[in-house]
């Protein structure tokens, strides 16, 4: 890890341990969910240039997954989780050598319609619960042991479960294998011309991100309790890049800095009902207009500006 | 011996026939929207996810000219494409034309949040339960093998013909060569004098101007719904990648050809009706990527 990084993420795991003192656990646990799944996303849209419309699949197939099996099987929560995420890793697969045949626009127009296919199948199968979803998911003790009915205990499980997730994407996007991701992002025949199998490398990019993904939709459907057709509604996907765009796609920290600010948004303005679609496509036309370099991205790059001006000065 | 057939396949005519039309009304607006997309796509390098929303907004127009101004369906089939294709006008300049410059995907991310304001503020102002519109020509007539209502065969005309128009006038006319030349080489075409902004602009709103036609004749058929876009276009995008962009004449074939695979389907295997055209698809991105008429750009 670079010493900068590591010593923010430091920073950021004592404020989120300390976080409960201040803030209610449920809250802080949506949000750790979500910033895992906008983690996941921008692996692909920041690293690889592939945006992806439909990784609601992957989230909310495998919230689904991970709820029948701990619901209606009895299975023990951690794997119910496993078990989302490994199905979600699988379909990410299938999605995945589907969509990385087509680039650019079409790659999202791909993976919207392959996302709707999975949500209408979520329609209609029988162990979904259709419109109602499944909900009471018993929230049993993890491991046997951990009781996790408690908000605060599972609270702090969500967090090592985000931090292992986000690890591992860190590692990823700075290892030799990462490099090659953003080779392909900025030159794909440059990438292909000097050998790389560029189709491999997608689509294990594509099988991670769907994987953290499911890992993400997974445990949120233990911390609701619930898994139902809004984790898997083209919506959940557009929100993903929302959170990504508005923190700062291809940035390390930008999708959580965006997960947080767009939860915390949609919680002061749940009473306003439809307003609230409405800002949202508000914040993706003020963002794609003004600022596309989202929060860390303009802080990033206002920070490089001042030290490049405090070296001139230093010189001077 | 047509008997025979239809005891074999276990479904009488009747229900065939109707859901062949059902299909063929989708395929047409399939065929609509998928042309506009390609279109404006050609012209502008921006997928139009705002596509679905001023679809719905060509029906709601349909709907506030009945009811707050009393102007009858026929009226409205002119008044609402060139309204809302002039909002599309004023979109391009004000919005999308800062874009240009920039990766694609930006075009696709603006459009897409402009697709939640517009939805947001209809379902803020109308719910989503939707909205009766009276049919204009209603009765219908029988064909000896099925009923056919007369509105419902006037889509299916008029949406042919202006499919076909359109094809006429960008394949065969010299405005359309213009057009085709400004898609192929925009810079070359601007250094001949011809003012290709104007004309990016000008095709935004007449694509726009299609999907708003659209929503008009689509008014009758379906209630009219603040989410009757949202879920279209998802289709319309898999109909896009099925036939690719690349052609007119293809978006056309492929948006007709789809509607009816949908329809046959619902009689033969309802539970897949929904899904279908998602898993042809999978196939065709399987078999040949740059879609069915597409070309590898």
């Amino acid at each position: 890890m670079k010493n900068n990084d590591m010593s923010i993420f430091a920073a950021l795991i004592v404020l989120l341990v300390a976080a409960p003192l201040a803030i209610y656990p449920v809250f802080l646990m949506k949000v750790l969910c979500f910033a895992l799944f906008a983690l996941a996303f921008n692996l692909l849209i920041g690293y690889v240039g592939l945006l992806s419309f439909g990784h609601a699949m992957f989230f909310g197939f495998s919230a689904y997954v991970s709820a029948y099996t701990v619901k209606a099987w009895g299975w023990p929560t951690e794997i119910g989780i496993l078990s989302g995420t490994a199905i979600a890793a699988l379909l990410g697969l299938v999605a995945g050598t589907l969509a990385i045949r087509r680039q650019g626009i079409y790659f999202a127009m791909v993976t919207l319609a392959l996302a709707q296919m999975v949500f209408f199948f979520c329609l209609q199968a029988p162990f979904t619960g259709g419109e109602d979803g499944i909900q009471a998911v018993p929230r049993r003790p993890l491991l046997g042991v951990l009781d996790i009915a408690n908000d605060l205990h599972f609270y702090y499980v969500v967090l090592a479960i985000f931090a292992a997730g986000f690890l591992i994407i860190y590692r990823t996007i700075h290892s030799p294998f990462g490099q090659v991701l953003k080779a392909i992002r900025e030159n794909e025949p440059r990438a292909i011309s000097l050998g790389y199998h560029v189709d491999r490398y997608k689509l294990l990019a594509f099988v991670l991100s769907a994987t953290l993904s499911g890992l993400a939709g997974a445990t949120k459907a233990i911390v609701f309790q619930l898994a139902s057709l809004t984790d898997v509604a083209w919506q959940m996907s557009g929100e993903a890049v929302l959170m990504t765009l508005v923190g700062g796609m291809g940035t390390v920290f930008g999708p959580m800095v965006g997960a947080t600010v767009i939860i915390a948004m949609q919680n002061y303005l749940s009473g306003f009902g439809e307003w609230v679609l409405v800002i949202q496509g508000g914040i993706f036309v003020v963002t794609v207009l003004l600022f596309r370099r989202g929060i860390v991205g303009e802080i990033g790059a206002l920070s490089a500006r001042l030290g490049r001006a405090r070296e001139v000065e230093a010189k001077a | 011996m047509s008997e025979l057939i239809f005891q074999l396949l276990g479904v009488p005519p009747q229900a065939l026939f109707g859901q062949l039309l059902l299909g063929l009304i989708n395929g047409a607006f399939y065929a609509l929207l998928s042309l506009g997309l390609a279109v404006i796509f050609g012209m502008l390098n921006v997928i139009n996810f705002t596509h679905g929303a001023q679809y719905m907004m060509g029906a709601f127009g349909a709907w506030m000219l009945l009811h707050y101004l009393g102007i009858p369906y026929w009226g409205a089939l002119f008044i609402v494409p060139i309204v809302i294709g002039a909002t599309g006008i004023v979109l391009e300049r004000l919005l999308l034309s800062r874009l240009y410059h920039l990766d694609h995907l930006y075009g696709l991310l603006l459009t897409f949040g402009l697709a939640l304001i517009l939805e947001g503020l209809f379902r803020n102002y109308y719910g989503s339960s939707g909205l009766p519109y009276t049919n204009p020509i209603p009765g219908g007539t029988n064909l000896g093998f099925m009923f056919l209502p007369w509105y419902r065969g006037w889509v299916v005309v008029l949406s042919l013909v202006v499919c076909l128009a359109t094809w006429f006038v960008i394949e065969k006319t010299k405005l359309g060569s213009y057009l085709r030349a400004a898609t192929e080489n925009p810079t070359l075409v601007r250094a001949f004098g011809i003012n290709v902004p104007r004309m990016m602009t000008l095709t935004y709103g007449f694509g726009v101007g299609l999907a708003a036609l659209a929503g008009v004749l689509a008014a009758p058929i379906y209630s009219v719904n603040p989410i009757m876009g949202s879920n279209l276009i998802i289709v319309v995008f898999a109909v896009v990648v099925i036939g690719g962009m690349g052609s007119i004449m293809g978006s056309i074939v492929t948006g007709f050809g789809l509607g009816i695979i949908e329809g046959l389907t619902k009689v033969f295997y309802p539970e897949a009706s929904a899904t279908v055209i998602f898993v042809i698809m999978a196939v065709v991105l399987m078999i040949r990527p740059a879609g069915l008429f597409g070309t590898v750009r």
